[in-house]
C-alpha cells in the first residue's frame, strides 16, 4: 500500500480529491469547537481565560504531531529513497513551525494573565521554544542547499538526529528547570481536567488535526507540482 | 589476484538530468580505456560513479576477483585510485608532508616515486607555490606509491607540458603492463592504444522514460 | 601487482597527525579561538557592570556561553577546506569509512581548540569571580562539553558543507543541541557554589559527550556522503 502511494502522480490522483473534504470537515470542526469552546464553563481560579486553553494545547499537539510525521517521512526518505517521503518532510516543516509559534503565542498570552509574565522560563515552554528553533533550522538548512536530493538526504540527517536527541534537550531542561526551583509548579497538573472541558479540547484537537491534514495535502501537492516543473526546466537546457 | 571490471546497464543521473544510460563494458587487467565525448556528457560522473564516490541511478558495478564478487567498500580502499581534475592538496603544507601523509594513508612508501615523477627538489615547498602541471606530478605520485588496479584518470595530461605528459603515458603504459587497468577521461587521445568508449547522450525517449517527478 | 594496504590504525594515526597540524598551524589556529574567547569574556563585565557580587554569581553560565560560542565559530571551516581542495577524494580512498574520517576530524579539532580554550576555562571563571577551587571541576567539565561540542558542530559543518552560508546556518542548526551541556556544565558549577553535590551533573555531561561520540560520526558519514557525490 505504502509503496503502490508512494509514487508520487499516484498519491496525487488520490490525495486531490480528498483535500476539499479534508478543508470542510476542518471548518466544520473548528466553528463546533470553537462554539464549544465559548459555551464551556468558565474555570473557578482563571476565569474567562482559560479558553485560551482551547487554541493553545491543541497547537501544541499538532507542533508535536508534526515533528513526528517529519520523522518518519525522513526515515522513509533516507532509508527507502522515496521521493515523496522527502517532499511530505519538507512540505509539513513549516507547518509544524507556524503551529509551534501558535502555541508559544497563546502559551504567552494565557501566562500573562496566570502568571503576571509574559514569558515563564519552564520547562515545557523553553523545549517548545527550542522545537521551534529547531523547525527553523530544518527550514533554512533546506533552503540554502540547491541540489534537491542532496537538501532532502541533510534534512532527513538532521531530522532523525533531532528525533533522538530533542527528548534529551527536553530532559535537560526539566533538570535545569528543577534546579530553580521557580514559580512554575502553579500550572503543572493542576485540577483534573473536568469533562465540561475536555469536549471542546477535543474537538478543537481534531479540527487542527484535520486543519494540519490539510494544509499537508495543498503543500505536498504544490511541492510535488514544484519539482516536475524544475524537472522540466532542467530538461529544457538539454535541447 | 586479477580483477575485473564489470559494468551492466549502468545509467547515471545529475539533478533532474539523465547523463548516461544503459551503458555496458568490461575491463581487464592490463586493459586500458580512454573515455570521451562532449563536455557535460558525464565523463566526470561516471569516472567518480565507478569510485564508488556516488551511487548510480540504476544498473551494475561489479569488481570480480577470482569469480568472486568484492564490496565495493573493500575495492575503494584496496583497488582503485582516483585523480580528479582538481588536485587533492592542502596548499599550506609542503610536498614531503603530503607525500608522507598519504604513503601512511593509502600505503607505499614515497622514495620511487619522489624519483619517478622528478619531484626532489620540490620537496620542501608548500603545495600552493606550485605550478599546475607540478601540482599533477606531485597527484601523480600516489598512483606509484600505493599500488592498486584500477586507475580512474580525469584528463591526467591536462596542465602537463609535453615532456610530462610522455612521462605519465609512460607510467600508464608501465602500470597497464604489470596487468593494472585504467580509465582516463581525456580530449586529446591517449598517446598509446587504447580502448575507446564514446559517450553520448541519452536519447529523448531515454530522458522521458528515466525522469519521473 | 602487491598491493600494500595500511591498517585501520596507521591510517587513523596519519590522519589525526596530518588534521592537528593544520588545525593548530592555518590561519591562526587556536589563536582565533582563544581570542574571541577572551574578547568575550572582557565584553562581560563591561556590559554588566564590575560589580562582583553580580559577576561571581553568573560568572559560570556566562563561561559557558562563552565557550559554546567560541567552539562553534572555530568549526565552521571544519570540513570546508578539505572539501574545496578535493581532499576528500583521497581520503575517501583510504581503510577509513566517512564517518570515522569525520571523527577524527572533530577530535584533533577538539584536541588543537577545545582543550585549550578548556584549560583557559578555569582562569576566565576566577577572572569573574568564581572561587578558586572549583579550577578543577571547572577544567574537566569544559573538556567533556567542548568535546560535546566538537562533535556536534561537526555534524552542523557536515550538513552546511558548501552552502556558503556557513557560519549562521551551523549556528542555527546547532546551538540547539548545544542547550543540554551548556545546562548541565553551569548547573555543575551552581551546584559546587551552592555546595551541592555536582557529580549528576558531571555524569550528565559525560552521558551527553559519549552519546555524541556515539551518534555524530553515523551523521556526519551520511551527511559528507551526500555532500560530496
Amino acid at each position: 500500500m505504502i509503496n503502490w502511494l508512494a509514487n508520487p502522480e499516484r498519491f496525487s490522483s488520490v490525495a486531490r480529491p480528498v483535500r476539499p473534504w479534508l478543508g470542510a470537515v476542518a471548518a466544520a470542526l473548528l466553528v463546533w469547537g470553537l462554539a464549544l469552546s465559548f459555551l464551556s464553563p468558565e474555570d473557578y481560579q482563571q476565569g474567562d481565560t482559560v479558553r485560551i486553553m482551547y487554541i493553545h494545547v491543541p497547537a501544541a499537539w499538532m507542533a508535536m504531531a508534526v515533528y513526528g510525521i517529519m520523522g518518519v517521512a525522513s526515515f522513509f526518505g533516507l532509508i527507502f529513497r522515496h521521493a515523496l517521503a522527502d517532499a511530505a518532510a519538507k512540505a509539513i516543516a513549516p507547518i509544524g513551525a507556524v503551529f509551534t509559534a501558535l502555541a508559544l503565542l497563546t502559551g504567552s498570552l494565557w501566562g500573562k494573565p496566570m502568571w503576571g509574565t509574559w514569558w515563564q522560563w519552564d520547562g515545557r515552554m523553553t523545549s517548545v521554544l527550542v522545537l521551534f528553533l529547531f523547525y527553523i533550522g530544518y527550514i533554512a538548512l533546506h533552503a540554502s542547499i540547491e541540489d534537491e536530493q542532496r537538501a532532502a538526504k541533510s534534512t532527513a540527517i538532521l531530522a532523525l538526529v533531532g528525533l533522538i536527541n530533542l527528548p534529551v534537550i527536553k530532559f535537560s531542561v526539566e533538570w535545569w528547570n528543577s534546579l530553580h526551583q521557580g514559580a512554575s509548579i502553579f500550572v503543572k497538573g493542576g485540577p483534573t481536567i473536568e469533562a465540561s472541558m475536555r469536549w471542546p479540547l477535543y474537538v478543537m484537537g481534531l479540527a487542527y488535526l484535520f486543519l494540519m491534514l490539510w494544509l499537508f495535502l495543498i503543500r505536498l501537492d504544490s511541492e510535488i507540482l514544484n519539482r516536475k516543473y524544475r524537472a522540466l526546466r532542467a530538461r529544457l537546457a538539454l535541447n | 589476484m586479477v580483477m575485473e571490471l564489470q559494468v551492466e546497464g549502468l545509467a547515471l543521473r545529475k539533478g533532474y538530468n539523465l547523463l548516461i544510460s544503459n551503458l555496458y563494458f568490461a575491463l581487464k587487467p592490463g586493459e586500458g580505456m580512454s573515455l570521451t565525448g562532449e563536455n557535460g556528457v558525464g565523463k566526470t560522473t561516471l569516472l567518480r560513479t565507478l569510485a564508488g564516490f556516488s551511487a548510480p541511478f540504476a544498473g551494475r558495478i561489479a569488481f570480480v576477483e577470482n569469480g568472486a564478487q568484492l564490496e565495493s567498500e573493500d575495492v575503494r580502499a584496496r583497488n582503485i585510485h582516483v585523480l580528479g581534475h582538481h588536485d587533492a592538496l592542502s596548499p599550506s603544507r609542503t610536498v614531503a608532508q603530503e607525500l608522507a601523509f598519504q604513503a601512511k594513508f593509502l600505503g607505499g612508501e614515497p622514495a620511487a616515486a619522489i624519483a619517478a615523477l622528478r619531484l626532489e627538489t620540490l620537496l620542501d615547498l608548500e603545495t600552493r607555490y606550485l605550478s599546475a602541471g607540478q601540482k599533477r606530478r606531485l597527484s601523480c605520485a600516489r598512483l606509484l606509491m600505493a599500488k592498486r588496479e584500477l586507475w580512474l584518470l580525469d584528463e591526467p595530461m591536462a596542465p602537463l607540458d609535453a615532456d610530462h605528459r610522455a612521462l605519465l603515458a609512460r607510467l600508464m603504459q608501465a602500470h597497464l603492463a604489470e596487468g593494472g587497468m585504467l580509465i582516463a577521461a581525456v580530449h586529446d587521445p591517449l598517446p598509446f592504444q587504447t580502448r575507446d568508449l564514446r559517450l553520448t547522450r541519452p536519447t529523448r525517449e531515454q530522458q522521458e522514460a528515466a525522469i519521473g517527478v | 601487482m602487491s598491493r600494500v594496504t595500511p591498517s585501520l590504525t596507521q591510517a587513523a594515526f596519519a590522519l589525526l597527525k596530518r588534521d592537528l597540524g593544520l588545525s593548530l598551524t592555518r590561519s591562526g589556529g587556536p589563536l582565533l579561538a582563544i581570542g574571541f574567547y577572551l574578547t568575550l569574556m572582557a565584553m562581560i563585565p563591561l556590559s554588566l557592570g564590575p560589580d562582583q557580587a553580580v559577576l561571581s554569581r553568573i560568572a559560570a553560565g556566562l563561561t559557558w556561553l562563552c565557550l559554546a560560542l567560541s567552539s562553534l565559530l572555530s568549526l565552521e571551516r571544519l570540513f570546508e577546506r578539505d572539501y574545496e581542495d578535493a581532499m576528500f577524494d583521497v581520503l575517501r580512498l583510504g581503510p577509513l569509512p566517512l564517518g570515522l574520517i569525520a571523527l577524527l576530524k572533530c577530535l584533533s579539532q577538539w584536541l588543537g581548540t577545545g582543550v585549550i580554550l578548556s584549560l583557559l576555562t578555569p582562569v576566565v571563571m576566577i577572572i569573574l569571580g568564581a572561587p578558586v577551587d572549583m579550577s578543577l571541576m571547572a577544567l574537566t567539565s569544559a573538556l567533556l562539553g567542548s568535546l560535546s561540542f566538537a562533535l556536534i558542530g561537526g555534524m552542523g559543518a557536515a550538513l552546511s558543507l558548501g552552502t556558503r552560508k556557513g557560519g549562521v546556518l551551523m549556528a542555527l542548526l546547532v546551538l540547539p543541541f548545544y542547550v543540554p551541556p551548556v545546562i548541565f556544565g553551569a548547573g555543575l558549577m551552581q551546584a559546587m557554589q551552592t555546595q551541592s553535590s555536582p557529580w549528576q551533573a558531571l555524569a550528565f555531561l559525560g552521558a551527553y559527550a559519549l552519546f555524541a561520540l556515539a551518534l555524530t560520526p553515523v551523521a556526519m558519514g551520511a551527511a559528507l556522503r551526500s555532500a560530496l557525490n
